[in-house]
């Protein structure tokens, strides 16, 4: 069980039943639970797209498109059936937010489904959760197991006439099966690997019928808005940033923890008041914005608003909310190795950019940061990485590309200190030589 | 082949979710390993004739999936994490400790069988770096003493 923390910035919308009990079903029920959805049977499927298009709010897994316009595009006449898919595959590097939802609140991202269904005329949803957290699929498999016993799922929900079925799945340990295709293959018993676009899935998804995927944030965002209405939840954040976010902090801050803020919410705030600063008397030297895909920033560029398009106006991302923290001790080389090691690790094979360049750059870096490092390394790096972008078939190709490139461009200093054979600038006892040095 | 009587019913609650048989494969895959220890050859043709695939389908998704293996590993696995957020906050010391604890590196297994050790990549407990999985457990806010009291926690569980 993972640590709860608080702070008075606070809004708590997706976190507001955390630590109230609510994964029992008579909790959450007391706890305005399994309203939303009932205040939605009784709307027209095209308000309720309305509704949360209009809340301003969009994707928590790290793209971040307006759930709303997502879900209208599903088309309302299909041969097939249709499916809510959601995302509970987190593993991004710097998230831990969806463990929290569903340990604490499994029952938001249920109705949430619900809700998401009864939308696009869908009958069934699936919650895919990653192997690695089983006591959560545990969890989750109680509250549906619940909810039937009810009646809330099944035939006839509510007495309303109309049936939803939702089902668990749970994963085997894959980062690639994050990414919306992908889940969908692992969710048929495939390899995750991802598929090409067009069709999109909101057309042909799972099993050929059109289905919507969400992630589970999203998804438990989805009964406040129908219960406090689209204007209230746009008007948490910022223009066409509705809402809150479940920020994960962590890294080096004095108090690092999972804290759900306004969208919009200073960064430097995030960093010196919520998550306590620097420790050590460290100064902050990067930060990683929203996950490990996102290039970083320099301790110049934190006074910015944490929305989506405020930092994709300084050339980086919100992604999935998660900040990894790296104070002046940091080698941002090292750090630049350990983000390539996990997508090498991870990418599927499938797009011989993103494999071939994956492993170039890893065994570059891993040479590189052990002394054997060549000036040219420097700019090939960064020309490796540039040609992996956009030519993949899914974004984990730019998710390798875009903080290597970043870091290239904005501490090429420390790659030069590392030239000539010279030991890790920043390690305690220098680094390790394992390889030999070509300079 | 035989597997648990709580395995077989939820093997056949499960069929029932799906459009499809092979939809079950991951999950089933995992609890499988769990029963056995590891994906043994019986266990691969097993699953393939009940859903209807060749092994060499089964053998595919499971080279894909990290926490999937063939062969069998110690009874605790030992699963530290080293990415990013673990990573500034002695991640790789806390592995290097349990390397020097267990006398094993990464995907080793210690003579008694007891215990394995896996480097692995992001668990979700980046707020609570840094951090372990052992088996599903998660064990958080580590240091090497911490991480000590953890390991012998478990050799004690296993004397029990």
């Amino acid at each position: 069980m993972a640590d709860l923390v608080s702070h008075p910035d606070e809004v708590r919308v997706v976190s507001k039943r955390f630590g109230q009990g609510a994964t029992d079903i008579n909790r959450y029920l007391a706890l305005d639970g399994y309203k939303a959805v009932q205040k939605a049977l009784a709307m027209q499927p095209e308000a309720i797209i309305n509704e949360v298009k209009n809340s301003g709010l969009r994707g928590r897994g790290g793209a971040g498109f307006n759930t709303g316009l997502k879900w209208s595009f599903v088309p309302k006449q299909s041969a097939k059936p249709k499916y809510i898919l959601c995302n509970g595959d987190e593993s991004e590097p710097g998230t831990c937010k969806d463990r929290l939802i569903f340990e604490h609140d499994p029952h938001a991202v249920i109705e949430g489904t619900m809700i998401a269904g009864l939308a696009v005329g869908a009958q069934s949803g699936y919650i895919y959760l990653r192997g690695e957290y089983r006591y959560l699929l545990e969890i989750t498999q109680k509250a549906i197991a619940d909810a039937y016993a009810k009646g809330f799922l099944g035939k006839n929900i509510f007495g309303s006439g109309r049936d939803f079925e939702v089902y668990w799945h749970g994963g085997a340990g894959a980062y690639e099966v994050g990414e919306e295709s992908a889940l969908m293959e692992s969710l048929e018993g495939k390899r995750g690997i991802p598929r090409i676009r067009p069709p999109f899935p909101a057309v042909v998804g799972l099993w050929g019928g059109p289905t919507v995927i969400n992630n589970a944030e999203t998804l438990a965002s989805v009964p406040p808005i129908i219960m406090g209405g689209a204007e209230w939840f746009a008007n948490l954040g910022t223009p066409k940033n509705g809402g809150t976010r479940l920020f994960c902090l962590g890294g080096h801050l004095k108090k690092p923890g999972v804290y759900e803020l306004p969208m919009g919410y200073n960064l430097k705030k995030m960093i010196y008041d919520v998550g306590g600063g620097i420790p050590n008397g460290r100064k902050l030297k990067a930060v990683v914005p929203g996950g490990s895909s996102c290039p970083l920033l320099t301790a110049d560029e934190i006074d910015v608003p944490m929305d989506f398009d405020s930092l994709a106006k300084i050339g980086s991302m919100l992604g999935s909310g998660g900040l990894v923290v790296a104070d002046d001790t940091t080698c941002m080389v090292k750090f630049a190795l350990r983000i390539m090691k996990f997508y090498q690790h991870e990418s599927c094979g499938w797009c011989i950019p993103c494999r071939e360049g994956t492993d170039w750059l890893k065994k570059t870096l891993t040479r590189f940061h052990a002394g054997g490092g060549i000036k040219k390394d420097i700019d090939n790096i960064q020309y490796l990485s540039e040609n992996m972008l956009g030519r993949t078939m899914c974004p984990l190709g730019d998710a390798a590309a875009l903080p290597t490139i970043s870091i290239v461009k904005k501490f090429r200093k420390e790659f030069e200190d590392h030239l000539e054979g010279k030991p890790c600038p920043f390690e305690k006892s220098g680094a390790a030589r394992q390889l030999p040095v070509f300079a | 082949m035989r597997f648990s009587e709580q395995f077989e019913s939820r093997f056949a609650e499960m069929l029932t979710h799906y459009p499809t048989k092979r939809s079950v494969l991951v999950p089933t895959l995992l609890y499988a390993q769990d029963e056995v220890g590891f994906l043994s050859e019986e266990v691969i043709s097993e699953l393939a004739t009940r859903l209807e695939l060749t092994e060499l389908d089964v053998r595919n998704v499971i080279s894909y999936y990290s926490m999937l293996t063939t062969k069998p590993r110690g009874k605790y696995n030992v699963q530290v994490c080293t990415n990013i957020a673990c990573l500034l906050r002695g991640g790789e010391e806390l592995l290097q400790h349990c390397e020097k604890k267990l006398g094993i590196r990464h995907k080793g297994t210690t003579p008694d069988g007891l215990f394995s050790l896996e480097e692995v990549e992001c668990i979700g407990a980046c707020s609570w770096a840094p951090a372990v999985q052992v088996n599903y457990d998660f064990h958080e806010n580590l240091t090497n003493e911490k991480m000590e009291e953890v390991l012998e926690a478990y050799s004690r569980k296993a004397r029990q």
